[in-house]
């Protein structure tokens, strides 16, 4: 049985008091939520804390999923599962089922959590590059109150992000449009593994039918789950068609960084960037009414 | 999938649900892991982070000086007590804990024994070693290199990386018919190394009583009677004073065969600290150190003519043993059964040369449902049949069916010298293609072929060798591969069979039940099979290699049959007439001609212990005991058909269906055949697309966790298809063979072929598993590398 180093444990029922008490333990001290990123690390003695903050209480805070005509307001502590079977966050944003049926396995999603899965900010990470592709915001919370960072400025490289010392990840806020769609592919060697390659897209129509926003974020193929920002220069003002498609996915496979191992060869995987951003934007154009 | 009646309750043979379920669907097994003793203490392994690096200082003050830790133990420690290195299964000696160097990463280094398993872990990091890193073997091709450096200078005169040479067959005689062969097919194929990764690691309770002398050992073994003599041989612990106890095991796959450095650790700590002393493994240490299995890099080559016929079969292996030679394997069989790599084929000359190495990797060789090795001869003839089919643009079914050995034939001595002992091969072909439609498959591949979609179809067609092995050239370190087996009636009739094999999920307790029942007609429910401790079962050498129904089944047969014998001669006393005039109707003797006059199985059993005199001559009791020596293996077969499609745009492989048709003999509870042959082709699914244990260049093992080693789930298989024919084997007293590894045996063939097939349209002949989307699209692209 792996077991990890000793460590204190404190167990927060706030965020106010999360944030106390990382502001009093330093940079000895971690937040906890569903544990399957850290524990598996402590376990394996490669990572060591001398605190674990628990902040799973603060579910009641933090668990929401709140739908309006303008945005979505996730709080951090929402769980995969919770993700997965959210029928009105489906119909605004299905890319959140379709990678949530790809995330890990059951066990995995009863407990991890969006705010866990952002922070830990994986390259492989599924969550990272959904968000990235709704041109999705996180909400960061210190003593000294809140602060806004988009996607695009949260993950600072691997295992790196925006939050500071004594702040939390609070709240994700994601736009909602009208005629928008969005999808998500995950290449896997099996079931519940990290991605080999995954990527979300979405696509916002305007009412000529042609695309006037489109984004897409790929994981697994760079230092940190990757916006290819050549592609909404490319597709903006472009009827949807396969050759437009193809081009983006042919930007997606020029604009990453991917690195052979296990999982597959570099090539390998810059061939998925292009597929996977294909088939994606294929089937959020078709979900936008395209 | 065929359902399972929860009402059939068969006296003997037939579909009954396992008795041995109930306990652990409720949470009641008991396994190593859940024995928990009086000051019961804690061990935990320091282990190698280096491939190959000598021993320069250790320090263990800080260790030692830890609360609750209540012993720290080197090499240098076990060197004074003659026990720093133990002999492994092979006749090799493998280190016990790191005395000089280190010879592959993870190999034992120390042992802490701590209060709890924190402590004992916490200890480990303060132990101090000053390792000199050495230039580590681990490509096989390049470890016979003049300038690689000699891995095994503990053994004197070693100058290489050699472990040994090995050949079966006859090579002149198959250069001879390779010569005049219309049509020659040369393929390099690597079966890589994959690991058991049972669902419980490995672990031990050692509990030494030092005022008696004796050792009681609960241990995660799949042979608790070979493991407890060769204690005694390697500890100098008398052996009636050893009790080795395996409790319920979560999986083995061959896994807990060895005797592994932990096991002799755990014994140490106990004997040390005068308590009682538990090792269970993590999930990193199972997969880094203990018994992995294949790892071998083979050229296959086959001689036929124009038509398709198959002349002769050669192979050249290079097998990596790892940093030492510990493959479980009868003696005289150092590839184990590879030389039945002709396989189900009736050819004029076979030859096959090996040479195998030392390389800076985890022992072990031949675990994981292998077979002794014939996972790889299987995939060997199987692969290269398919690569002749390819040469000769002929259908892979035909090819097989136009080769495969006549019934007359049986029994068939191959040209490797292996005795064949029943098969009817093409019934069983014809009813899996007939199962699977294979002339409606072959059509819709040709319309989606059209429509650009990829699919395939792989066909294998296996002949098994197992039931190790008859005493006269099948032993292990000197222990000769026989099962004892022990019946005893009770006085109302209810039974206790005791068995030498252990099960790690097989279900004796119910199949050995119904093998008793068949033959003296008790039901399986009044019969208590016990299994898997050394003080209340007969020496015998345990389960792996299929051998369980092989040699314990008859085993049990036999000594049901002692018991009836003697249960027939006191049913003549009860109804006063001559044995001759008896007859066996399961469950009672009657007499001939009268079928009121019976008396049952209980009545005699009551009789055997009850008041009144028995006739002249017999003793009370109504029980028996017997040691089987099997007479051959028994060899059974089965033809598989793979369907996989393949997404032209990822290259992701999906198994669409597999069906399965076994031949086993004589089928004793077929749900549990089933279940057996549904495992292994969730097995071969995995072998053939995603397990590998890798390694860099460094030696640091990439597949250390189940993260990085991936197994199959539930959402990798089909819905399995399963058949059957009976083809009884001639020498076993009920005709059964074994089937645990069958499935094992003959799915990675099936998939590959099917993989390669689908490819067919991309000229691809042959590419190496696991087949990853990554390796299907590189063969797609004609870059198919070996994995190693």
């Amino acid at each position: 049985m792996q077991v990890p180093a000793p460590f204190e444990y404190a167990r927060a029922s706030t965020v106010d008091e999360a944030v106390a008490l990382l502001e009093r333990l330093g940079d000895t001290a971690r937040l906890i939520a569903g544990g399957h990123s850290l524990l598996p690390m402590m376990k394996l003695r490669l990572a060591s804390f001398d605190h674990l903050i628990d902040i799973n209480d603060l579910h009641g805070e933090l668990g929401y999923i709140t739908v309006t005509p303008d945005e979505v307001r996730i709080g951090a502590l929402a769980r995969h599962r919770e993700l997965l079977e959210s029928d009105e966050l489906a119909a605004v944003h299905p890319i959140f089922r379709d990678a949530e049926r790809v995330i890990a396995d059951p066990v995995v999603r009863n407990r991890g959590t969006l705010g866990g899965s952002l922070c830990q900010a994986d390259p492989s990470e599924d969550l990272s590059a959904v968000c990235t592709a709704l041109g999705a915001s996180c909400v960061i919370r210190g003593s000294g109150g809140s602060r806004v960072v988009p996607m695009a400025d949260f993950h600072r490289g691997p295992y790196e992000t925006a939050v500071g010392e004594g702040e939390i990840l609070t709240e994700v806020r994601v736009p909602v449009h009208a005629r928008a769609g969005s999808a998500y592919a995950k290449v896997e060697r099996r079931a519940g593994d990290w991605a080999v390659v995954s990527a979300g897209a979405f696509v916002r129509l305007a009412a000529d039918g042609t695309i006037a926003d489109a984004r897409v974020g790929l994981a697994a193929v760079g230092p940190n789950t990757t916006g290819i920002p050549g592609i909404p220069a490319a597709l903006r003002g472009r009827a949807p068609a396969e050759d437009v498609y193809a081009e983006a996915g042919a930007i997606a496979a020029e604009g990453c960084d991917p690195a052979t191992d296990q999982r597959g060869s570099a090539d390998y995987k810059r061939h998925l960037a292009a597929e996977l951003t294909r088939r994606t934007l294929r089937v959020a154009v078709s979900r936008a009414g395209g | 999938m065929t359902t399972v009646d929860n009402d059939l309750k068969p006296v003997g043979y037939g579909r009954m649900l396992r008795k041995e379920d109930p306990r652990f669907v409720r949470g009641r097994g008991r396994y190593t892991d859940d024995v928990q003793l009086p000051g019961m203490l804690h061990l935990a392994i320091l282990r190698s982070p280096f491939a190959h690096a000598r021993i320069v200082h250790m320090d263990t003050t800080a260790a030692a000086a830890l609360p609750r830790v209540k012993a720290v133990v080197t090499g240098a420690d076990l060197a004074g007590l003659g026990l720093a290195w133990m002999p492994t299964l092979s006749g090799d000696v493998q280190a016990v804990l790191a005395t000089d160097k280190v010879r592959f990463q993870g190999q034992e280094v120390a042992f802490v024994v701590a209060e709890d398993r924190y402590a004992a872990r916490d200890a480990l990091e303060l132990i101090d070693v000053e390792y000199d890193v050495l230039d580590p073997v681990i490509d096989a091709r390049r470890a016979l290199d003049p300038a690689a450096p000699v891995i095994r200078d503990d053994l004197a005169g070693k100058t290489d990386n050699h472990c040994f040479d090995w050949e079966t067959g006859d090579a002149a005689a198959t250069a001879a018919v390779f010569e005049r062969a219309d049509v020659v097919v040369s393929q390099d194929l690597v079966y890589p190394r994959v690991h058991p990764a049972p669902m419980e690691t490995c672990g031990a309770v050692a509990d030494f009583d030092a005022v008696e002398g004796r050792l009681k050992l609960w241990s995660t073994t799949q042979a608790p009677h070979a493991h407890r003599t060769l204690y005694a041989m390697v500890a100098g612990i008398p052996e009636h004073k050893i009790q080795v106890i395996s409790p319920d095991i979560g999986g083995g796959f061959g896994n807990k065969v060895p005797i592994y450095p932990g096991y002799v650790c755990a014994i140490v700590g106990s004997i040390v600290t005068g308590k009682p002393v538990k090792w269970m493994e993590d999930r990193s240490e199972n997969l880094v150190s203990t018994g992995f299995a294949r790892d071998y890099i083979m050229r296959g080559e086959i001689a036929a003519t124009r038509d398709g016929k198959i002349l002769a079969i050669r192979t050249h292996v290079l097998a990596d043993h790892g940093a030492f030679n510990g493959t479980a394997a009868p003696v005289k069989y150092p590839a184990g059964f590879f030389g039945v790599f002709t396989g189900s084929y009736d050819i004029e000359a076979a030859y096959c040369s090996m040479t195998a190495v030392y390389t800076n990797k985890a022992p072990g060789g031949v675990a994981y449902a292998c077979s002794f090795r014939i996972t790889e001869a299987v995939y060997l003839v199987e692969r290269i049949v398919d690569c002749l089919a390819y040469e000769l643009d002929m259908d892979p079914a035909l090819l097989r069916l136009r080769n495969l050995l006549k019934p007359d034939q049986f029994p068939y001595m191959s040209k490797t010298g292996w005795e064949y002992d029943s098969g009817n091969y093409e019934p069983t072909m014809r009813l899996a293609l007939s199962l699977a439609g294979y002339d409606d498959l072959r059509r819709e591949q040709a319309e989606r072929r059209s429509r650009g979609e990829i699919m395939g179809i792989g066909i294998a067609f296996f002949t098994e060798a197992v039931g190790a092995g008859p005493r006269k050239n099948m032993d292990i370190l000197g222990l000769g591969m026989a099962d004892g087996c022990e019946l005893r009636v009770h006085p109302t009739g209810k039974a206790v069979v005791r068995l030498s094999v252990q099960s790690q999920g097989q279900g004796h307790e119910t199949t050995f039940a119904q093998i008793v029942a068949e033959e003296i007609g008790i039901p399986p429910a009044d019969i208590d099979v016990v299994h898997g401790d050394t003080d209340q079962t007969p020496f015998g050498l345990g389960t792996y290699g299929s051998r369980s129904t092989p040699v314990s089944g008859a085993a049990a047969a036999l000594v049901a049959r002692k018991v009836r014998d003697k249960a027939k001669l006191i049913a003549a006393s009860m109804l006063e007439v001559s044995v001759a005039d008896l007859e066996w109707q399961k469950g009672s003797f009657s007499v001939k001609g009268d079928p009121g006059a019976a008396v049952t199985i209980q009545d005699i059993a009551m009789r055997a212990h009850g008041a009144g005199d028995l006739p002249d001559g017999l003793e009370g009791g109504l029980e028996a005991q017997i040691c089987y020596n099997p007479s051959n293996l028994t060899y059974p077969h089965g033809a598989y058909i793979c369907v996989v499609d393949i997404d032209p745009g990822t290259a992701v492989v999906k198994v669409r269906r597999f069906v399965a048709v076994d031949d086993c003999g004589t089928r004793i509870n077929p749900m549990i055949i089933e279940g057996q042959v549904h495992g292994g082709l969730t097995d071969g699914v995995g072998m053939a697309l995603m397990e590998m244990i890798a390694f860099d260049e460094d030696g640091n093992c990439l597949g250390a966790s189940l993260m990085d080693y991936l197994l199959p789930t539930a959402l990798e298989v089909p819905d399995w298809e399963t058949g059957f024919t009976v083809t009884p084997s001639p020498h076993h007293p009920i005709g059964a063979k074994g089937v645990g590894e069958s499935a094992t045996v003959g799915s990675p063939p099936a998939i590959v072929n099917a993989v390669v097939d689908a490819l067919r349209p991309y000229g691809v002949r042959h590419a190496d598993m696991p087949l990853t989307p990554s390796r299907v699209w590189d063969a797609m692209r004609g870059h198919a590398q070996p994995p190693i």
